[in-house]
């Protein structure tokens, strides 16, 4: 039995995302000390490396969103430290973390994935603007879904309908990002597949649905309690519940992704699930899907930390004795 | 969901057990995006131009700690006891000399010592707004008076303002189409001095006027004078409710002359307002906190306090002079701004078309942050402004902020320029509370 005499949270940071970081950095170490591991949360700052090296932790468990925390820089950091931790290695959130590369990656791996064009911002002021966007609805269609190609928790992101309320889509996505995702929009049902290796290898815990009141999943209905209806089992037919579970695994496998993920899908009419993205540090707010997916597993959130923790500390370990 | 779906009739959950009981004011209190931009704004790494803390390193922080502790010594069965819901007395009997300063005779017997002036809001509020009712406003006004009439869920009437304050002849209008709706205005909110956000202030011109239209339209007046007496030049300028005792409710404050860690402010009400506030501020907070009432009351008495302002007034006024200095390179053409003569806090108003709301992660981004001027409208308007405020941050720091808000401007002109629109989160908080930082942001 692996001992953790005691783990590090990493939480905050200066993204955009800080505020949800935080949160799910506490959700994350207190249900570590309900399991009975001796925790600390630390932000990611400039006092961290040397908190690190006076006083290292047995392993790191990752809870910081938007860059750093899933551009795989941050674990860049901890493998330089050689501290074990939760989650997948750096290039493997690098790959992940850009929404149009892992999206090709699950595509060539046979899933769908809604037709897209990425664009940096430099070629709207090239190229101008307006032709450039009607290039795009011509290809696309309306409606389409806007999005910074890196980010999460839908910052900077929106439903299009009408090719006027393009442009200001535009502006809002590159307030958070200097690269646009312009996506078709696919009308269905929203689900996000959380995936989770406790060393046994990866397994698609349940299905949650999301049903938020305003129709969209934005920012306000993913952080305020009430606002969101969750599934848990998501209302889908049996064989689109597998397919959805596949879809997952195999985004998961095809990115390299360990230990654990969250696939964001949506299953249109016809029952086909369609890949929007993957997140390596899954959301662990008190309305995030994730521990949602935990609990309707039938597992308890601070034993699967702790065991991905433990896994982690293995998986050093073992990659010290061969090296 | 499909109806001949298996699990047409499934439950869902909410995350939240409580979710069909709460109040009808509590439906605006939801998570925003702009508001947890806030939360990068804390760090040390991004210069805030956001908050609105006073520096109280500043104070003589030996001298209030030595004065604290004998306080304790002396009379701590007093001061961690209970006290009277109106306030301390003897603190009360200070409280006129110190509104003295701005003009005002008052009685201790019509004072009520509140949980900082916010608290005073709240009752005043409280007292007199009914759901519906309507509160008139500066364009814009303090954001924390929007959050208190969103909770008593006010109708709040914006009354345009130029560089003079608020301008007499809009609220005449104002009162005259809620009068030809068959309406009326039970309140005009209003800061005169050294205005948060705009750092304005009402010419004594306006003063009188605004005093006729509401006395002649029955209108009572809010007055909330938190920085009266924080003017950079000459003497302090004279209250509203100096020349109404009637028809002016005056709100007073120690947090930005002394510390706004003790939570301590005031009301000054005619008899009749008086005895409902205290009997709501009892039903609200029991009494106004001791140790607190009686710290000031001591350090008033003990320290020579007026001096004290002056070195606030000296710090305030270097930072306004940075930040003034910096902006007229950072800003781009078409842009104006206020020249605050005292108080907190300019109000930079873009050329049309620029969005500071949806410019905001940009700048958090670029490791600056300030307030969206849409933080300061009821219905989230006014988004081409935004509240720079220079009373936390260091003279350099406020140069080095303007510089990144420049880069920030920049690509925002740039961005404007291509699409040839504003972003769209602009109006993103439909009401209740205000996409603003909470009152700890540097």
């Amino acid at each position: 039995m692996t001992q953790l005499r005691y783990a590090l949270v990493l939480a905050g940071g200066l993204s955009h995302e800080r505020a949800v970081s935080l949160r799910s950095g506490r959700r994350v170490a207190d249900a570590l000390a309900a399991a009975g591991v001796r925790v600390e949360i630390r932000d990611a700052d400039a006092a961290l490396l040397p908190a690190l090296a006076a006083h290292p932790p047995t392993a790191v468990f990752p809870c910081l969103h938007g860059a750093l925390g899933e551009d795989g820089a941050l674990r860049e950091v901890l493998e330089l430290l050689e501290l074990p931790y939760v989650g997948s290695l750096p290039d493997a959130c690098r790959r992940a973390w850009a929404k149009p590369v892992a999206k090709a990656a699950v595509r060539a791996a046979g899933l769908a994935t809604p037709p897209s064009v990425t664009l940096p911002r430099e070629t709207f002021r090239e190229l101008g603007a307006a032709a450039v966007l009607d290039a795009l609805v011509q290809r696309l269609g309306l409606p389409v879904f806007v999005k910074p190609t890196q980010g999460g928790s839908a910052l900077g992101s929106s439903l299009v309908q009408e090719r006027e309320d393009l442009p200001a889509a535009m502006v809002s996505c590159f307030a958070y990002g200097d690269t646009a995702l312009v996506e078709r929009f696919v009308n269905g049902t929203e689900v996000a597949v959380s995936v989770l290796n406790r060393g046994t290898g990866p397994l698609a815990l349940p299905a949650v649905e999301v049903a938020p009141d305003s129709g969209m999943y934005d920012y306000t209905s993913r952080y305020t309690a009430g606002t969101t209806e969750f599934f848990v089992p998501a209302r889908l037919p049996d064989a689109v519940v597998h397919d959805v579970a596949a879809a997952a695994l195999i985004a998961h496998r095809v990115l390299g992704l360990r230990d654990l993920s969250r696939t964001d899908l949506v299953v249109d009419d016809a029952g086909t699930p369609w890949f929007l993205e993957v997140n390596v540090a899954p959301g662990m707010t008190q309305t995030s899907l994730f521990p949602q997916a935990v609990v309707a597993a039938g597992l308890e959130l601070g034993e699967v930390c702790r065991d991905l923790l433990t896994v982690a500390v293995q998986r050093h370990t073992r990659r010290g004795s061969d090296g | 969901m499909r109806p001949d779906h298996p699990a047409a009739d499934q439950v869902g959950s909410r995350l939240d057990p409580y979710v069909d009981r709460y109040a009808a004011r509590a439906l605006g209190m939801t998570a925003s995006q702009i508001r947890a931009l806030f939360a990068v704004a804390s760090r040390p790494e991004v210069v805030s131009l956001a908050g609105g803390m006073p520096y109280v390193a500043a104070l003589p922080l030996d001298v209030v700690g030595e004065l604290m502790g004998r306080l304790i010594i002396e009379r701590g069965a007093v001061a961690l006891q209970y006290g009277s819901g109106q306030g301390d007395p003897t603190l009360r009997e200070q409280i006129c000399a110190v509104m003295e300063l701005v003009g005002i005779s008052a009685h201790p017997d019509d004072v009520v010592v509140t949980v900082g002036s916010q608290q005073g809001l709240d009752l005043v509020t409280r007292i007199f707004v009914d759901p519906g009712d309507v509160v008139l406003a500066e364009a814009p006004t303090y954001v924390g008076a929007l959050g208190t009439f969103a909770a008593y869920q006010a109708d709040v009437m914006h009354v345009a303002m130029d560089d003079g304050g608020l301008v007499p002849e809009a609220l005449q209008e104002a009162l005259a189409d809620l009068a030809a709706d068959g309406r009326r205005a039970k309140l005009l909110y209003t800061v005169p001095s050294h205005q948060n956000p705009s750092g304005v202030s009402l010419t004594p011109a306006r003063r009188r006027q605004v005093l006729d239209i509401c006395r002649q339209a029955d209108v009572l007046v809010l007055e909330d004078d938190p920085y009266g007496l924080l003017g950079f030049d000459g003497d302090p300028l004279r209250a509203l409710r100096a020349d109404d005792a009637d028809g002016v409710i005056y709100l007073g404050s120690f947090s930005k002359t002394f510390a706004p860690g003790l939570r301590v402010g005031w009301a000054l009400a005619p008899p009749a307002v008086r005895d409902k506030l205290v009997l709501a501020a009892e039903a609200a907070v029991l009494c106004p906190p001791s140790f607190s009432q009686i710290a000031i009351s001591t350090y008033l008495q003990s320290y020579s306090w007026q001096e004290q302002v002056k070195v606030f007034r000296k710090l305030y006024r270097e930072r306004r002079d940075a930040m003034l200095d910096a902006l007229p390179a950072a800003l781009p053409p078409g842009s104006h701004w206020t020249r605050p003569a005292g108080g907190f806090y300019v109000w930079v108003t873009l050329p049309p078309g620029l969005d500071a709301t949806a410019m905001l992660p940009r700048a958090v981004t670029a490791r600056v942050a300030y307030v969206p001027g849409s933080a300061f409208f009821a219905d989230g308007s006014g988004g081409t402004s935004l509240r720079l405020s220079y009373c936390y941050p260091e003279p350099e720091r406020i140069r080095e902020g303007v510089r990144r808000l420049a880069g920030v401007l920049d690509q925002e002109m740039q961005l404007h320029e291509t699409f040839g629109v504003r972003g769209g989160l602009s109006g993103a908080h439909p009401r209740g509370q205000p996409d603003a930082p909470g009152p700890d942001l540097r």
